[in-house]
């Protein structure tokens, strides 16, 4: 393991029951890279953001998040610990303001409650301050600036996903787990969306991002790692997974072009 | 029946309305609003005054004891409860618990010990705000009928202990509380059994007091991470919401509100007993928070209002009062299932028939629901 490694999945095994999600996974991000996992539907790669995320516990294996190890830690303070993610099927908080949903991110940095609110102490404001400008900052990075004030579930398709990253950014983390972030968009999104992340990137945030579409995958990728039936099968830059002809044989059941 | 458009027509004007005039009153500036705000405090004063009210309002009982038993109590109560329905989308149904902790507090310290109310109001409310972490701790890792079903029992539980305990007075209750002490030579806050008034002048400071704490919360971290909490509470423990803990609070604030008002209840009513705090309470002040309109409160008091005023209001029909109030209820969720005066965001929860634990399914499937429903 490099010492410049931000993630490090070593030997993660999940089971549920008799079914196992995962096996035996090793994995590594290093600061400032942007890798894709891949692979065909229920190869596990939701699990392994759950498990990285605290959602699950993993069966047995090492999870290790810049130099903690984090297994089985409660999801809000592995957030805390500089890890956020997006989800698969969007789950804003639907009916709070655009604005409210980057804020409750920007609130798993501060620290001030019940007593700070009702008495109005200075951190309280100091946080309250912080927490919108930095979410109005955040509307305007992801490109929907203008909207906070729209309820999130007024708001188009690719607009909440572009909210979800401001939420989850707005928590200020060192590693963005994105899922699927592509999904559902149309090409020209895509290229934006594609643009977006690897800005992320560049503002210093390394990325992790599970992701159907192999043209963005193959575009803004550093490494991507294939996993299929729970096994990693490929784990390389984009042009070595391409050629690689376990992973064509995953996707396509035989020898032929995966791209 | 579709929750969207229960029969169709016949709904009474859609919160559109109110919305945009409580658009313009925000768009007004900060004094003429606390002008505002001041005028209403002035008439909730004013109200046990007014000439003939009473005969119009209460035909059948006293319009000052009305207002400050049940009406201004419960006013205070749904505040409460609110925070803990409303805000963070809790199911609560021994509500009334922390109300009766705070009364005997106030009957045993008070009436026993001879403390002064004042010295009882702050240690009624902190050992409610001690019970309802108690009660929270272990059971708001439970969610939705099972913590209704927890939370029913801790009410049965408190008033049962009263009703057994010897050193609680047992099923005869407590008498012999003493008023608080009257505040100077002002003729209207001499407090005593007799005149009602001045507990009712009591009460509409105390509730003030609670709605701008409330406001501020609404408005704040511990606000955000309880709308959060109750929209999705997954998606808020991973955004670093920690859930548990604002729960906690959420019932703690909830827990302090009803002890305050078991305090002045108790010092107003002279006595209490086990009877003062059945179920039934529990259900009425929750049904006051879900008729208003859960999660905005002005919604609340006009629903604490509503479920108070009306038994009384009805007394004209002897034998069917209780009746003519439980359909008027019934008549008021068809037609305005998301209460009289909803908080915007409610309202649209309540449209869509999600909001917490209900979307968690998303595309997965019930089943997988409950165990994770953040796969694809």
């Amino acid at each position: 393991m490099s010492e410049d490694s931000l993630l490090a999945l070593r030997g993660v095994t999940m089971r549920f029951g008799g079914l196992t999600a995962v096996n035996s996974l090793d994995l590594e991000v290093r600061r400032g890279e942007i890798v894709a996992v891949i692979g065909p539907n229920g190869a596990g790669k939701t699990t392994v953001f759950n498990m990285v995320t605290g959602v699950y516990t993993p069966t047995s294996g090492d999870i290790v998040f810049d130099g903690n190890r984090i297994n089985g830690t409660r999801p809000d303070l592995v957030t805390k610990l500089g890890l956020a993610r997006t989800f698969q099927n969007i789950r804003l908080f639907d009916n709070m303001t655009a604005l409210d949903n980057v804020m409750v991110g920007t609130h798993a940095r501060h620290t001030s409650s019940v007593v700070g609110a009702i008495l109005g102490l200075r951190r309280h404001r100091a946080e309250e301050r912080e927490g919108r400008q930095t979410a109005y900052r955040l509307l305007h990075f992801v490109g929907i600036q203008g909207r906070g004030g729209t309820v999130a579930r007024n708001l188009p398709y690719g607009d909440q996903r572009r909210l979800e990253i401001a939420r989850a950014l707005g928590t200020g983390p060192q590693l963005l787990l994105l899922d699927e972030p592509a999904a559902g968009m149309n090409p020209s999104e895509k290229a934006s969306l594609a643009e977006l992340i690897r800005n992320i990137r560049d503002s210093g945030v390394t990325v992790l991002l599970i992701e159907h579409d192999m043209t963005l995958v193959m575009g803004i990728s550093d490494r991507i790692a294939v996993l299929d039936f729970g096994q990693k099968i490929a784990d390389g830059p984009p042009a070595e997974v391409r050629d690689n002809p376990d992973v064509v044989r995953a996707y396509l059941g035989e020898a032929s072009s995966a791209s | 029946m579709n929750p969207k458009r229960p029969l169709r027509g016949w709904t009474a004007p859609r919160a559109g309305s109110v919305d945009r005039m409580a658009a313009r009153w925000r768009a007004l500036p900060r004094w003429l609003r606390w002008v505002g705000y001041l005028a209403i405090f002035v008439f909730a004063i004013s109200l046990p005054n007014i000439p003939n009210l009473g005969d119009v309002m209460t035909p059948g009982s006293s319009w000052q004891r009305v207002l400050f038993y049940p009406i201004s109590v419960y006013v205070l109560l749904a505040l409460g409860l609110n925070v803990v329905v409303g805000y963070a989308g809790l199911l609560d149904l021994g509500y009334v618990a922390f109300f009766a902790i705070g009364a005997y507090s106030m009957a045993i310290l008070g009436g026993k010990y001879g403390w002064g109310f004042w010295e009882v109001l702050p240690v009624g409310v902190g050992l409610a705000m001690l019970a309802g972490l108690l009660l929270g701790s272990p059971t708001l890792r439970l969610r939705g009928d099972y913590l209704a079903i927890v939370t029913l029992g801790f009410g049965e539980m408190i008033r049962e202990t009263a009703n057994n305990l010897n050193y609680l007075g047992g099923p005869r209750g407590l008498a012999n509380i003493p008023p608080p002490p009257s505040i100077g030579h002002i003729s209207f806050l001499q407090f005593s059994i007799l005149d009602p008034k001045p507990y009712y002048y009591l009460l509409v400071a105390v509730i003030a007091v609670v709605i701008i704490m409330l406001k501020r919360l609404e408005r704040s971290r511990v606000g955000r991470s309880w709308t959060a909490i109750r929209e999705d509470e997954d998606a808020a423990q991973l955004m670093g919401v920690p859930t548990l803990k604002f729960k906690l609070w959420a019932f703690t604030v909830g827990a302090a509100v009803g002890g305050a008002g078991g305090v002045i209840f108790a010092s107003g009513n002279n006595a209490i007993q086990p009877t003062d705090f059945p179920f039934i309470l529990s259900a009425t002040i929750l049904a006051a928070v879900v008729l208003g309109g859960a999660g905005n409160i002005p919604g609340v008091i006009l629903g604490a209002f509503l479920v108070a005023w009306l038994p009384e209001a009805a007394r004209g029909f002897d034998q069917y009062r209780v009746l003519v109030f439980g359909g008027s209820l019934v008549v008021l969720m068809i037609f305005r299932p998301q209460g009289l005066w909803p908080s915007k965001i409610r309202a649209e929860e309540l449209a869509e028939g999600e909001g917490g634990i209900d979307r968690l399914g998303a595309e997965v499937g019930t089943v997988r629901a409950q165990s994770g429903a953040l796969d694809g």
